[in-house]
Formats: structure tokens, sequence, C-alpha cells
């Protein structure tokens, strides 16, 4: 399964929630995406618009300052 | 219930209509997009990034603010009410709004009418797309609720300057209206929409209640930076320090974050207050020169302007000043451009009484 990245890094919430929104409308059903974000709302904020809109979080990964998503569509 | 079914052409079943409510976050535009939901209608959520949000930005930055509950409020609302939410970014265009606002600024740099009117257009925009296909929008508005926008006669100019025109709902305060289109096609019955005005909450906080919603968010000076004197000061002195009315987001970002002290109008240091902070600044090392103090703990500091050696070294005596070295006799700050060269300098801190209080912004 082909898996997209998105680097969210030093962007403040809601920019990394855009940007997955907007990076998400590219792919295709199923397909996933990796977003690495530094941004600690973002642990709160990407599962809920993923929750609202139907995606889901495959995992989360705290990594350092990093915060890393998979997401699948 | 045969009667009912034998009266219906039930081939054709009546079209569920389509509203995208625009959601802030707060309470009344929960309220409104609620008030349409319970009428069958399929309600979506729309909700503009400005860069000027409120919401987002600020909790994430300040460590003492950590223990503060860091939701989105709009995700949040969008969640209670069970709808879809579509955020966008609309930080580009918005600049015209905050530097040519037709309408004029309410008590500081807030455009709240012009910005209105600019969202909702947008949301029309958005709305009719073939993709999307909504049938009208709604707000949260109420009259008399806040003093610059939302007034009985702003009404119908943000229905006509957004070209939304009738197809504009505000389920709040609808009877005190002209029947808009939603209400006289039947899509939703006006008698179960509400007359609210003026500026008390209570009969929101009663409506919230007959729903069951709890924990709303109630933000004290609105869900906009621009609406906060201290902040709308910031960022008329870099309009004035920089001769010119524009900004980059990087900008309004900044103006968010730490002290902002300018000895000269040249230049302006931005210094963080705490770890939060410093963490945040630090991101934007690549694009300004940075001082931070090699021998005491200390703040991390960005320089914004045009400056020389010597206001250099003048920022980091005032860097210094808020290092755990201010009372040493020499302090030693490490100088880093964007490009990432650097040198080391023994400085003595500035004394507090020689920081003076209009260099503050």
């Amino acid at each position: 399964m082909s898996q997209q990245t998105l680097d969210c890094r030093n962007l403040l919430c809601p920019m990394p929630v855009i940007r997955t929104q907007n990076a998400l409308k590219e792919l295709s059903e199923g397909e996933l995406l990796e977003v690495t974000c530094t941004d600690p709302g973002t642990l709160s904020d990407i599962p809920t618009w993923c929750r609202i809109n139907e995606h889901e979080v495959i995992s989360t990964k705290e990594i350092g300052h990093e915060i890393i998503f998979v997401i699948k569509k | 219930m045969t009667q009912n079914i034998s009266s219906q052409d039930t081939s054709n079943p009546p079209k569920q209509r389509k509203a995208v409510a625009l959601i802030s976050g707060g309470l009344d535009s929960l309220l409104a997009a609620k008030v349409v939901q319970e009428q069958g209608v399929h309600v979506e959520g729309i909700n503009f990034y400005t860069g000027f949000c409120v919401e987002g930005h600020t909790h994430a930055i300040r460590k003492k603010d950590k223990d503060k509950q860091k939701r989105n409020n709009s995700l949040w609302v969008a969640e209670q009410l069970g709808i879809k939410l579509h955020i966008i970014d609309i930080s580009e265009e918005y600049k015209d709004i905050v530097l040519n606002p037709k309408h004029g600024y309410g008590a500081n740099l807030n455009p709240c009418l012009d910005c209105k009117i600019f969202m909702v257009n947008q949301a029309q925009a958005w709305a009719w797309a073939e993709e999307n296909d909504f049938d009208f929008i709604i707000t949260g508005e109420v009259i008399g609720q806040r003093p610059k926008s939302q007034r009985k006669e702003t009404m119908p100019i943000i229905a006509r300057e957004s070209g939304a025109d009738d197809r504009l709902l505000r389920p709040l305060c609808a009877k005190n209206l002209i029947p808009t289109l939603p209400e006289r096609e039947g899509w939703v019955n006006r008698e179960e929409l509400y007359g609210f005005s003026g500026r008390s909450r209570k009969p929101q906080f009663e409506l919230a209640k007959k729903f069951g919603f709890e924990d709303f968010a109630q933000p004290a000076g609105g869900c906009c930076f621009l609406t906060d004197a201290n902040y709308s000061k910031k960022l008329a002195d870099l309009w004035d320090a920089r001769g010119e009315r524009r900004y980059e987001l990087d900008d309004i970002m900044l103006l968010k974050v730490g002290r902002h002290i300018r000895p000269k109008k040249n230049f302006k240091l931005i210094v963080s207050r705490e770890e939060g902070e410093n963490n945040f600044l630090r991101g934007y090392k690549k694009q300004f020169t940075s001082i931070h103090t090699v021998s005491h703990g200390g703040p991390l500091t960005l320089l914004d302007g045009e400056f020389d050696k010597e206001d250099i070294k003048l920022a980091a005596q005032i860097a210094a000043r808020y290092s755990g070295g201010k009372n040493a006799e020499q302090v030693t700050v490490q100088v880093e451009n964007y490009k990432g060269t650097s040198y080391v300098m023994d400085i003595p801190p500035m004394p507090s009484d020689d920081v003076k209080q209009e260099w503050h912004v």
C-alpha cells in the first residue's frame, strides 16, 4: 500500500490540520498518509479531525519533540 | 400513518436540503447549526483560518499553559454536532481585509464587519461549488450581540455584500429579520427558529442547556487577536517601523510570542519569556539573527528589522538583562545570523532602569 508523507514541523494548529485535510483530498480511499508535527496541539486536533471526517488514525508516535501520525483515508 | 404515505409521492421523496454552517468554536455558531440540524437539514461546518485566530496557537506555545485543555473548539463543536468540518486557510486573501477594510475598524484593528462579509462570501463560494452543492448558509449572528458587526443595520449589508443574499439564515435571530429563502421555501420552519437580540447571553445559555451542551468555549475577547488592544498595538508598531502597512504570516505569528522591545526604530527584539516560547522561536533561527546567552541561562532573542554591529551590541545587552546573569558584570552571548554563522561576545547586561518603558511594544 502506498504511503505519502507530509511535513508539518514548526506549524501551529490549525495549519497541520489544514495541510492534512488538503493532502488527504489528493489520495484515494484506503491510501496512507504519514504526517510529522511538532505542535502538541495536534495530539488532540488531528485525531478529532479524522474522527469527524471519517478517516482512521492507524498510529501515533512521539519521538522527542516530533509527533508522527499515520492516517488511512 | 397510512394516510401520510398515501398523501406523498413516494417515488419522489423531498430532497434533503443541505446547509453549511460557519463554525467559530463559540456557543452561538454551535447553537445555530444545531437548531437547523434539528429540523432535518444536512449540516456541515466550515471554519476559516485568518492567521489571527486565537483558536489553536498560543496554548501550544507557552509551556506554562501546558496543563490547559488543548482542544480546538471548532473541531470540538463539529464533534458535538456529529458534522463534518472543512477548515479553509484564507490567511493570504485576508490581508486585504485587515489592511483595507471598507467599513473601517472597531475599537482596535478589528475589521469585524468586512471580516464577516468576507467569510460569508467565502462560505458561499464553497457551498455553491458544483462538488459541494449546498442550499444555504448558517451563521450564529445575533442582533445587538457585537457593537461593530452584529447590529440590525449590518445584517442586510452582510447578506448583500457577501453575495449570499437571502440564502443566508441566522437561526438565532431569524424571527427579528425578514424571512429568507430557506424559510419561504419551507426548507426550515421559521416558527422553530429564534428571535434573540441584545448583548445578554442568557437565552443562548438556556438553549445550550435544552440541547444538553456543556463545557462549551466562552473566550472573553472573542476568537480573533485583532480585537485585543495589546496585539493591535504591536501590529501598528510593525507597520510604523516598516513605513508601510503590510505583513507576512510569520510576522503576525511572532506578535503573539515573547516580549517585543524596540530600542530604535530600525529594529526590535523578540525575547522569549519561557521554555515553550524558546522552543517556538528556535524554529525561526533560519530567518532571523538570534542571540542567546552562553555564560548564563537565558532566553532566546530574535532581532527583527535592519541593524548594524552597534545595534547588535545594544540588543545583546538588553537580551543579557533578561538572562540569569542580569546582575553579573559580564555576560557571554552568542550571536548567530540566519545563515548559521555565529560569534560570541562578552557584554555588560543593561541595567533594568535603562530599559526604557517606551521601548516595550
